[in-house]
């Protein structure tokens, strides 16, 4: 039986769709979420300090995303008002970071198989916890998939190489300093031997989620703050 | 609560482009969670339910101090006596309520996650005018439950970065059922035994106040409120229960520790051991234009 005019196999439209996807993310700037000390780093290379790769989602909650600046703001906002629901009716508690990555998760699922185009977005959904051990980190790619990873999550272009560097210097327990340095440096490690790039605090984007605050524990850096963390 | 109904799609409401308000979003996809809406009550019916009594604010020349009470009547029933009616609105502002008290309690928690929202979807604060405005409109859906006898009357106040002159910028706002929104200054006071609180403020307020001399005249205008009011709880002493008092200044919110109110409480208690009527203002000011006493 010959097969119709035009067809394309399941298996190819997924792959192409995937390299869709993939070819978008890695066009962007590196994102990068790790643990530290008093909780969770989120450091991008973000040069605006109006349109925002990280931020907060609820008390204990934050996002950090790489790809279609459109398409992860839409995930993130939706994203704060079903924290901001769940918390509202039922207890601030109540919300947590493996509630929202599921529901993304899902949401990234439908999209990659049943939209015409896939979301070009890479997403971290981080929660910290009373002790180290209760940190969580989210990683969700474009096609739904979730992963629990230890440590941290480099996304967004050039992550492989940051990651490897990164694996060299990253352990449990940083102080915050050492950790945003440790960050920078894998940021800028000179991609296939490359030249090494400088990255300065104007060109970051930095915030923790620190357990020692009260209640809303997300804090952005200003960049005199993170300049004199990086000195 | 299954958000992913429609297989594996948030509704369309999550996605809405452009609204950062919590209060819109819930009227649109669950208005049956909005304040009172769950309440079906019939024309001409009352509830008996708790009522919240009396809340001041007092500006000073760094901020702004809000107290309240700890009694809730029903009734000629005092309900419960160690009720909290001053709540922290956001980093830089606190809202006191008097009326229903549960109906203003799930309010005050609505306006807390609005305003939250708001710094979360747009990534900056409102201003203090438009939190206050937020307020009254929040204040205005109540109206139904208002006209039923189940009124909320709050009082908000904050420390506004925007003020021309910073020792002016603690400010107070007060509302009626219908959602009104007025600017009060130097003092104000709302519910029951408000009446008796703000003749005591107009009497004690200066307008050189510290943050100290404002929390120690709000609890003068509490005492006051409690001595001609009986549905304002005064200062428990063999409880040791006293009146709730918020402080927003520069630095943000500040609930007063509880020692720090006792010695406050004290002193005033102290003070109308001799003298019942508290400070006596002066009947002719010696040629001082400035006090307003």
């Amino acid at each position: 039986m010959s097969m119709p005019f035009g067809y394309v196999s399941p298996e190819q439209v997924m792959k192409d769709r995937a390299d869709y996807a993939r070819k978008g993310i890695a066009r962007g700037r590196a994102v990068l979420v790790m643990t530290y000390a008093d909780g969770i780093l989120f450091v991008a290379e973000n040069p605006s300090s109006a349109l925002h790769k990280v931020s907060e989602i609820y008390d204990r909650i934050g996002f950090a995303a790489v790809g279609k600046y459109n398409e992860f703001e839409n995930l993130r906002q939706a994203g704060v008002r079903m924290a901001d629901l769940r918390g509202y009716s039922y207890d601030r508690t109540d919300v947590t970071g493996r509630m929202l990555a599921n529901t993304y998760a899902q949401i990234l699922g439908t999209i990659f198989t049943t939209e015409s185009k896939p979301y070009e977005v890479e997403m971290t959904v981080a929660e910290v916890g009373e002790t180290a051990a209760g940190d969580q980190l989210y990683r969700l790619t474009y096609d739904g998939s979730v992963a629990d990873e230890q440590g941290f999550v480099v996304m967004g272009g050039n992550a492989d190489a940051i990651a490897t560097r990164l694996t060299e210097t990253h352990r449990e327990g940083l102080e915050l300093g050492e950790g945003l340095r440790a960050a920078v440096a894998a940021m800028t490690t000179a991609p296939d031997g490359g030249e090494q790039r400088t990255l300065t605090a104007d060109a970051l984007e930095v915030a923790v989620l620190d357990r020692t605050r009260p209640r809303r524990k997300f804090r952005r850096f200003t960049d005199a703050q993170t300049e004199s963390l990086l000195a | 609560m299954d958000l992913l109904a429609d297989g594996g799609k948030l509704p369309a409401a999550f996605f809405a482009a452009g609204s950062s308000s919590f209060a819109d979003f819930l009227a649109g996809h669950r208005p049956d969670l909005l304040p009172g809406r769950r309440l079906d009550l019939q024309p001409g019916m009352t509830v008996e339910a708790p009522h919240g009594t009396t809340i001041v604010a007092v500006t000073h020349t760094q901020g702004v101090i809000v107290a309240g009470d700890r009694r809730a009547t029903m009734g000629n029933v005092i309900a419960q006596r160690d009720i909290e009616k001053v709540f922290q609105a956001d980093e830089y502002s606190c809202v006191g309520i008097a009326g229903t008290a549960g109906i203003a309690i799930e309010l005050v928690r609505l306006f807390q996650v609005e305003l939250e929202h708001y710094e979360k979807i747009e990534g900056t604060t409102l201003s203090l005018d438009g939190k206050a405005n937020r307020l009254s409109m929040l204040i205005r859906n109540n109206l139904g439950m208002a006209m039923q006898g189940l009124a909320v009357v709050p009082l908000f106040a904050g420390y506004d970065h925007d003020a021309t002159d910073l020792a002016k910028a603690g400010r107070i706002f007060s509302y009626d059922v219908t959602g009104g929104r007025y600017e009060e200054h130097s003092f104000h006071s709302v519910g029951s035994g408000s009446v008796f609180a703000r003749g005591a403020l107009k009497k004690l307020y200066r307008d050189d106040f510290d943050e100290a001399d404002a929390a120690l005249a709000t609890i003068h205008a509490l005492y006051d409120a409690a001595d001609d009011d009986s549905a304002t709880g005064g200062p428990d002493l063999t409880r040791r229960i006293y009146p709730v008092v918020a402080s927003v200044t520069a630095d943000g919110f500040r609930r007063l520790p509880d020692s720090e109110v006792e010695t406050l409480t004290q002193r005033v208690v102290d003070e109308r051991m001799t003298s019942p009527g508290g400070p006596n203002a002066p009947l002719r000011p010696a040629g001082n234009g400035g006090d307003n006493r």
